[in-house]
């Protein structure tokens, strides 16, 4: 009993770090912008106010985008919750597993903050590193879901050619972590 | 008007679709548009500081400078420049689209853009931390040591396969969304 009730507080404080750590990553970047802003207020109020605007059309410029792609991801993310994701690449899950935990993470698009806990617990009930590690590396180097935006930036094939090599490098990558790990 | 909604044309029909997935899988209602919201406040979060950052680096930032540090030919230092620049970032990769435009806009080479988008996607400081924590150190340390050398064979690998031609319209297109924007 005292044992369970340690290994819950365990993961509640580590999801509490998280938490912390990325509202950190956050707060870290307002401060530094707001410190370059005020810099730039300081130096030339007549150009600052040009970087505003210029930011300003900057958003409302990929703002369709923005919203395409959110709803896209909403969709994703409620189709292909933790049990899903841990039913197709869970423990026993094998070759397939470890091709489908790369479409999974190439489809999906979750935060880090929530695909490192639910791929840590994913490890600890017992599923591959090699499927995990596919599944961490796909998820965060390969994007279909904002593939139209890529595209709209960087054209058809390098938004292409990069997807597709990601892909494949997340699935060399995770023969090397496995690899590493079980050294 | 018209162009307005041309331009969120994509949008309209999403969220159409969206509407339209809520009544046909009710079950599933609540999580997503929990998790539109939850998207939606990362957005909100993110996308105010990177717009404001880019205006900022638009306007002084001279074009003579980033062709110096980032641009063709500027040696080792360009790589390292954008593996700190993407690896310091915070948010979701479709964050680093917009950067790097203004980045190619601004002369950083074609090179040094892949790295940074790379570098962006999958070796951020603030995310190692976590794997770290959550999948260990030999996971986390081992595919960020792997991470640096793909990211590295990735963007030449995009570069053999993208024809120069392509790149410069690339790069006209950034230019041109400087300008106009």
């Amino acid at each position: 009993m005292a044992k369970t009730t340690f290994l819950w507080q365990v993961s509640q404080t580590s999801i509490l770090d998280f938490r912390i750590i990325a509202i950190m990553d956050t707060l870290i970047l307002y401060i530094v912008v707001l410190v370059l802003f005020g810099v730039s207020l300081a130096k030339d109020r007549a150009k600052t106010m040009q970087a505003l605007k210029k930011g300003l059309k900057a958003v409302e410029g990929i703002l369709p985008q923005f919203i395409t792609v959110l709803i896209l991801i909403a969709v994703l993310l409620a189709v292909f919750n933790a049990e899903t994701i841990s039913r197709f690449i869970g423990s026993g899950s094998g070759a397939l597993g470890v091709l489908l935990a790369g479409l999974l993470g190439s489809v999906t698009l979750i935060p880090g903050f929530v695909a490192f806990p639910l791929a840590g617990e994913l490890l600890r009930n017992g599923a591959g590193v090699l499927q995990i590690a596919t599944f961490v590396s796909s998820l965060m180097m390969v994007g279909i879901v904002t593939l139209p935006m890529e595209i709209s930036f960087f054209g058809k094939r390098a938004a292409l050619a990069r997807n597709f090599a990601a892909l494949i490098f997340s699935f060399a990558a995770a023969f090397f972590v496995a690899w590493a790990v079980g050294l | 008007m018209k162009t307005v909604l041309k331009r969120y044309r994509a949008a309209i029909v999403a969220l159409a679709g969206f509407i339209v997935f809520l009544i046909a899988a009710p079950d599933l209602a609540p999580k997503a548009t929990a998790s539109l919201a939850a998207q939606i406040k990362t957005m909100l979060l993110i996308v105010p500081p990177i717009f404001l950052l880019l205006g900022l680096l638009d306007v002084w930032v001279p074009r003579e400078i980033m062709m110096k540090f980032m641009g063709p030919g500027c040696g080792i230092k360009g790589p390292l420049i954008a593996f700190a620049l993407g690896s310091a970032a915070a948010g979701p990769l479709y964050g680093a689209f917009p950067v790097a435009s203004m980045l190619m806009k601004k002369g950083a080479s074609f090179i040094n853009i892949l790295i940074f988008i790379g570098a962006w996607s999958t070796t951020k400081i603030p995310m190692l931390l976590f794997e770290m924590q959550s999948l260990g150190y030999r996971f986390a340390l081992a595919r960020l040591a792997i991470d640096l050398v793909g990211i590295v064979v990735i963007a030449f690998a995009i570069k053999a396969v993208v024809p120069q031609k392509e790149i410069d319209r690339i790069y006209a297109e950034a230019e041109e969304r400087g300008v106009k924007k």
